[in-house]
């Protein structure tokens, strides 16, 4: 760190802090240099914290009056809804904040992919945010299954049906998960147990994405590196700590609007049907977060094609910072960059409205397509355009787009020419 | 830069709303048309009508309460607060008439005793299999959530108790099987629950059929979100709390951020041409390309 070394004033503090440096770390913590023009897509780092720790301290108490097991699941659960004190609040909460942790994630990983965060320096940072993304998925989808209704139950047995196309060892494995012949007790006490450990495992990593991030410091709009320790960084306390609050005030409304008023709009009907191993529902659909890649999984024809693509369209990302070639990082400066991105944030929600649909006709048609799109804009298009695009020019610091301004650069351009004595269009 | 930035908020908003909005209703089974009605409870104000919820007591006990249980709620529910709001004594009196197995007491026998406030409601069929046995191989849902485990919720089921017809023509119906305009298929094995005269109320109002599909439908609903007027209450305090603490957390960030400006434009002409000096300056007899 190129920070101004913290020497604690107290002696009590010197000698503390000599033997564990906590005192440093929290000075770190304050005097972080962040780049002054961080805009507020750029506060979902800090609303991604918030929503791990909700989702941790809500499932403590929920988990307090869970019972894990067949007979008894669905009906704690609406002994939590009903005769918990806000038993309610407390589910409506952690299902709700479920989503929004997952709302929140698409967009900090949209934003990375936007403005080139995941390029070097900082390729370690994005690889261990797509840890905490696939253990997030992990988690979320066991933690569907805990209430024990019609989708808990059939979401469970099509998504560990998967490892069955696996050759050889594919049976064994889904027997081996499942704890038996089929989806049961001992699936669900698994998956109780898996649910609880996960999220302090992606605690973990969040502790080492943060301090990945630190080792080389925020990237920003331009995308270009900022002097640390100039006036083109400020500390993190208090500016970013004031704008991060901002905006996760500004957050907690859309959260809470859905916990208060539609909790239960971003979940399926049948989910409070009780699961009947006997009933399967007309269609099995997973939670919204997940269906881009279930979409994926039904667009290829085998079933073994499916789960590779499925996987692939994550394990592709781990890849990104070496697929994308171009030495400029933010689609600020990169004109057919900018809109591919656009094209492939498109193609994502297409899939995942095509997730929710049945995987024939035009459905699976769209689907195929949008799947193809997807591969073929990491594998093909970022390479190509790393090489061939035309970047615009980059500014020399991040504050110099000011010269944009309509009237500021021509006054300064005849400020200079009469400086110089000479024509100064060529600047731009 | 910050015309662009706007352009790209507004349009991931549209994309999420987009996103959303399918997904919520899990299209599939949208394509019949629900009767809408003006539900009381509807809405973030929404609360629940007491006298509506009394009757829709009684008609799930006299008409309901044959075939489908609602084990998950407890008499004692019905003298709650944002309930049907029973007196303690009156729902104590609604228990009793129910009987209940207890035990087993000190000779090891299970016994029937009269059901009390804390006893969940009881059913009519031991288990899922009597019911199904008795009902013809249709299993008459629980119904302590089945307002929220039916797409459509309220506007579903007062649909479906007003969508009995003739069946038409062309459509073949076994025994025990009946015409339903707005059940999945068209075929249901309930026969039609609600008529005219069905129940008499006993606070005098006239039971036509709209009058008691509409009493069911609300006690279904808070029975399947009981702390709904809670709920609604918490929400919009809560959302105005929000406000008022966002406007005063926006004024100190911009307290706190006017340290580093906004820059008045007499200093922003100044820095900038203070930059156009520097690189002018660079410029003469360097290379060029130090520029990009």
């Amino acid at each position: 760190m190129s920070e101004v070394k913290y020497i604690p004033k107290s002696k009590l503090a010197k000698w503390f802090d000599s033997r564990l440096p906590l005192l440093t770390l929290a000075h770190h913590l304050q005097s972080y240099p962040t780049p002054k023009n961080l805009n507020y897509w750029w506060t979902f780092g800090g609303i991604l914290t918030f929503c791990l720790i909700t989702q941790i301290i809500t499932g403590l108490v929920l988990a307090m009056h869970y019972v894990a097991h067949v007979d008894h699941a669905f009906e704690s659960i609406e002994h939590i809804m009903r005769d918990v004190n806000y038993g309610w609040l407390i589910r409506y909460v952690h299902a709700n904040g479920a989503s929004m942790f997952f709302l929140a994630v698409y967009i900090h990983i949209f934003r990375s992919l936007f403005y080139g965060s995941y390029k070097s320096p900082r390729e370690v940072i994005w690889i261990i945010g797509l840890l905490i993304y696939i253990l997030m998925m992990a988690t979320a989808f066991m933690g569907y299954v805990l209430p024990w209704g019609q989708m808990s139950f059939w979401g469970a047995t099509v998504i560990t049906n998967l490892f069955t196309a696996i050759p050889i060892v594919g049976e064994s494995i889904t027997t081996w998960l499942w704890g038996g012949y089929s989806v049961d007790n001992p699936t669900l006490n698994r998956f109780y147990s898996l649910h609880y450990l996960l999220p302090f495992l992606i605690f973990g990593l969040v502790i080492l994405h943060i301090w990945a991030l630190h080792v080389p410091g925020n990237n920003n709009p331009t995308g270009i590196d900022v002097k640390k320790n100039s006036n083109e960084t400020m500390p993190f306390h208090p500016y970013m700590v004031m704008k991060d609050l901002l905006a996760l005030l500004l957050f907690l409304i859309v959260f809470l609007w859905f916990v208060f008023f539609a909790p239960n709009v971003l979940g399926h009907p049948d989910n409070y049907i009780e699961a009947n191993p006997l009933v399967t529902p007309s269609h099995i659909v997973p939670e919204w977060y997940l269906l881009p890649f279930y979409a994926i999984l039904r667009a290829i024809p085998s079933k073994l094609g499916g789960v590779i693509f499925m996987f692939a369209a994550i394990f592709i990302l781990m890849l990104l910072p070496w697929l994308d070639t171009s030495k400029v990082r933010s689609a600020v400066f990169r004109p057919i960059y900018k809109k591919f991105f656009w094209v492939l944030v498109f193609a994502v929600i297409l899939l995942g409205y095509l997730g929710a649909k049945p995987p024939e006709g035009i459905y699976l048609i769209l689907s195929r397509l949008a799947t193809a799109y997807y591969f073929i804009h990491f594998l093909i298009l970022l390479p190509l355009l790393g090489r061939y695009e035309k970047t615009d020019p980059l500014p020399m610091s991040i504050s110099d787009p000011v010269l944009d301004k309509p009237g500021v650069l021509d006054k300064a351009k005849k400020a200079a020419s009469e400086y110089e004595g000479e024509n100064v269009g060529s600047f731009k | 830069m910050l015309d662009h930035l706007n352009k790209y908020l507004k349009k991931i908003i549209i994309s999420i709303l987009i996103s959303v909005i399918p997904f919520s209703v899990y299209s599939e089974e949208k394509n019949i048309d629900f009767i809408k009605n003006n539900w009381s409870f509807d809405g973030i104000f929404g609360t629940f009508d007491r006298a509506s919820l009394q009757r829709g007591y009684q008609v799930y006990k006299e008409v309901c309460a044959g075939c489908h249980s609602m084990q998950h709620l407890s008499y004692r529910n019905l003298s709650e607060k944002g309930g049907p709001e029973f007196s303690v004594e009156e729902a104590k009196v609604i228990a009793s008439q129910f009987e209940v197995e207890d035990g087993p007491d000190s000779e090891g026998e299970m016994f029937m005793r009269p059901a009390r406030l804390s006893d969940n409601f009881a059913k009519p069929y031991p288990n899922v299999e009597a019911s199904t046995a008795a009902n013809g191989g249709a299993y008459p849902p629980d119904m302590s959530v089945l307002a929220k485990a039916r797409a459509g919720g309220a506007d579903y089921i007062y649909s479906l108790l007003m969508g009995y017809k003739e069946a038409p023509a062309s459509y073949e119906l076994d025994d025990g099987v009946y015409y339903n305009e707005y059940m999945q298929g068209n075929k249901i094995k309930m026969s039609e629950p609600v008529s005219e005269g069905i129940v008499e109320y006993s606070d005098g109002t006239n039971p036509t059929k709209d009058q008691i599909a509409k009493d069911i439908t609300t006690f279904l609903v808070w029975a399947s979100e009981p702390h709904l007027e809670t709920q609604h209450r918490m929400g919009f305090k809560t959302i105005i709390f929000l406000i008022i603490l966002i406007t005063l957390v926006y004024m100190s960030k911009q307290k706190v951020w006017s340290r580093f400006g906004p820059k008045t434009k007499e200093e922003e002409e100044d820095e900038t041409f203070d930059k156009v000096e520097k690189v002018v300056t660079e410029y003469e007899g360097e290379d060029p390309k130090t520029f990009k």
